[in-house]
């Protein structure tokens, strides 16, 4: 690869100083060991990333919402498309060996296992970590962050102690947490975000008493991108004792930390936000918090000896894998990992920055636009949110569709985080490998557009009138 | 753009509701609101010596689909009879919008109807 044609990258170059980035394609670590070696060489023989090359690769990109419209997939937060390599991986397992795995001796049953078992190895690496005996297989972030809260909170947590969240959090990422300490008695503190988003270490260091056991923070906001500084993070929790969570589900598919130099207690994510199948993903803890953690699902699979009345729990990570796994889900998500190998971190982070550095550049001209979350595109990922004022998220969402263009509007499961920002809902696009600088400047075009039609209806009229509330909390959603 | 959801009626609807506003003395009122989608509607009523609807307000934001939708309720309801406004379905809600709803966009679509038949299921006392 020729570095001099990736722009320069602040985020991505402070990162690759202080070691934690994998530079490596992934299939490079394993030869180089997680904890150095050769990334030069490494990014010689990853093949150059070509854009026009990713797009073939992604069937859903060869269509048209309405005759004449193409597609323009800028939702990739809520999920990533998926590439020919992955559906071609998910098709082999079902049409040429559609067996149990651990459980067959015959030759498909070995197939299987290896294959799936060979997923867990890929997701080691890409983590960065090299026991693949650490890699948990759940239906999704969700899944495990709830596993944690239910095995290591239960067990760990007594009343008095206390969790750190961010107003940054999806749901996900909250809810387990107040269910856990209301049952337990165990008090939640939020860190202040800056005004926009940023989460501020010192705010952190304010909330980290000696009570605090465990800190659970995204590696980057589904919202506004927020890249939270996770080495200081992790410094400065490890320093007080307590366990750090990173619900990584909207990093990982922007920026490969090496979790395992970073020293991370738990890493959670989504196989189908990597490029991956639904109903996967990922649960990384630490081999000796893993084996003193209780299992919370029963059944075949999880066990080595079960008599008329105990069972004897199989080792990690099979102790928390109770019956048959989704076996076609995690050989696709090894597909995805296999994909995603071929491109050195550098050259996706490249393009990605500048899909969103353009996007800042377009939207914010366009007045009454208002970008939510760090304005300095440096200091996030590729995710852009915004409001535009008069015009309720739901009306752009339907409008850009209208014009081929897939946004999200709502409050994307993070409603504590819209309360912080002021506003009920907001649009975003979120952006990916395959998305090009032309559909941004579409995506411009059509905002201007929808502003025009709205400002044309409510001039000399009473404008709408701002939000009289913002989200709270409400049970659903 | 030519766009059904969003031709002329629908935003004058949205954006200068008639409708707009509060009653000095309403009978019945109602609010519900979207927490997904942060929007909320207000309503009052208030009833003829008839027993019909002599006039609808509402207060409320949110997209133009639930604004509008709840603007246009209002028209048709008022001068209807309390037992009339229960017989309303949403297909006539649909209707009343003149262009068909994803799923999603019911949601939206509806926020009013239901408010609506919020206040005449269940008619308390009127706000102080
Ligand atoms: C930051 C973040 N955390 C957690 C989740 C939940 O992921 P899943 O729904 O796949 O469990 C999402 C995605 O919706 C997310 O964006």
């Amino acid at each position: 690869m020729d570095s001099t044609e990736v722009k320069a990258d602040p985020v991505l170059q402070a990162e690759q100083r202080s070691g934690l980035l994998s530079r490596e394609p992934i299939d490079d670590l394993r030869q180089a060991g997680a904890s150095g070696g050769n990334w030069q060489a490494a990014a010689h023989r990853a093949s150059r990333f070509d854009l026009e090359e990713v797009r073939t690769a992604f069937p859903a990109l060869r269509q048209e919402v309405s005759p004449g419209v193409p597609l323009i997939y800028f939702d990739s937060a809520a999920t990533s498309l998926k590439p020919q390599q992955v559906v071609q991986a998910v098709l082999d397992f079902m049409t040429i060996y559609p067996a149990n795995v651990h459980r067959g001796l015959h030759t498909l049953s070995e197939r299987a296992t290896e294959a799936f078992e060979g997923a867990r190895d890929k997701v080691a690496r890409l983590l960065g970590v090299e026991d693949s005996g650490q890699i948990i297989f759940t239906r999704g972030t969700t899944e495990a962050i709830n596993l944690v809260a239910q095995s290591w909170g239960r067990a760990e947590l007594k009343p008095g102690d206390a969790i750190v969240l961010s107003e940054l959090e999806h749901h996900s990422n909250l809810v387990p947490w107040q269910m856990l300490a209301r049952e337990r008695g165990v008090e939640l503190k939020y860190v202040e975000l800056t005004d926009d988003a940023r989460l501020d270490p010192d705010a952190l260091e304010a909330a980290l008493t000696d009570r605090v056991r465990l800190v659970a923070v995204t590696g980057m906001s589904n919202v506004t991108g927020t890249i939270p500084p996770l080495e200081r993070i992790v410094e400065m929790v490890h320093a007080r004792g307590a366990r750090v969570l990173v619900d990584a589900a909207q990093s990982l598919p922007h920026h490969r930390l090496n979790f395992g130099r970073l020293g991370v207690d738990f890493v959670a994510f989504s196989g189908h936000k990597l490029f991956g199948p639904t109903g996967i993903g990922v649960l990384y803890g630490k081999r000796e918090l893993l084996e003193a953690m209780p299992p919370v699902s029963f059944g075949g699979s999880m066990v080595v000896r079960v008599d008329r009345q105990r069972a004897e729990w199989n080792e990690i990570p099979w102790k928390f894998e109770a019956g048959t796994p989704p076996i076609a889900e995690a050989i696709g998500l090894g597909a995805a990992i296999d994909y995603l190998s071929q491109f050195s971190a550098q050259e996706l982070a490249g393009h990605e920055r500048g899909l969103l550095t353009h996007a800042h550049d377009v939207l914010g001209q366009i007045a009454s636009l208002r970008i939510l979350g760090p304005a300095d595109p440096e200091q996030k990922g590729a995710i852009v949110s915004f409001t535009m004022e008069g015009t309720h998220p739901h009306d752009l969402a339907q409008l850009l569709d209208r014009h081929g263009i897939a946004i999200r509007a709502g409050h994307h499961c993070a409603m504590p985080l819209h309360v912080r920002l002021g506003i009920p809902a907001s649009a975003r696009a979120s952006f990916s490998m395959y998305n090009t600088i032309a559909e941004i400047d579409r995506l411009g075009v059509a905002l201007e557009s929808i502003r025009l039609l709205f400002r044309r209806h409510s001039h000399e009229q009473v404008a709408p009138r701002p939000a009289t509330r913002a989200a709270t909390e409400f049970p659903n959603g | 753009m030519d766009d059904p959801l969003y031709r002329e009626e629908i935003l004058d609807h949205y954006y200068s509701s008639p409708h707009r506003g509060h009653l000095e003395s309403p009978d019945l009122v109602s609010d519900l609101d979207n927490p997904l989608c942060g929007d909320e509607i207000h309503l009052e009523l208030s009833l003829g010596t008839d027993g019909r609807i002599n006039q609808v307000r509402f207060e409320g934001h949110g997209c133009v689909i639930s604004q509008a939708a709840t603007s246009l309720l209002a028209d048709r309801v008022e001068g209807a009879t309390l037992d009339e406004v229960r017989q309303i379905t949403p297909v006539d809600v649909v209707k009343l919008l003149g262009v068909t709803l994803s799923p999603t966009r019911m949601k939206c679509g509806l926020l009013g109807w239901k408010a609506l038949q919020k206040a005449v299921a269940e008619p308390g006392p009127a706000r102080e």
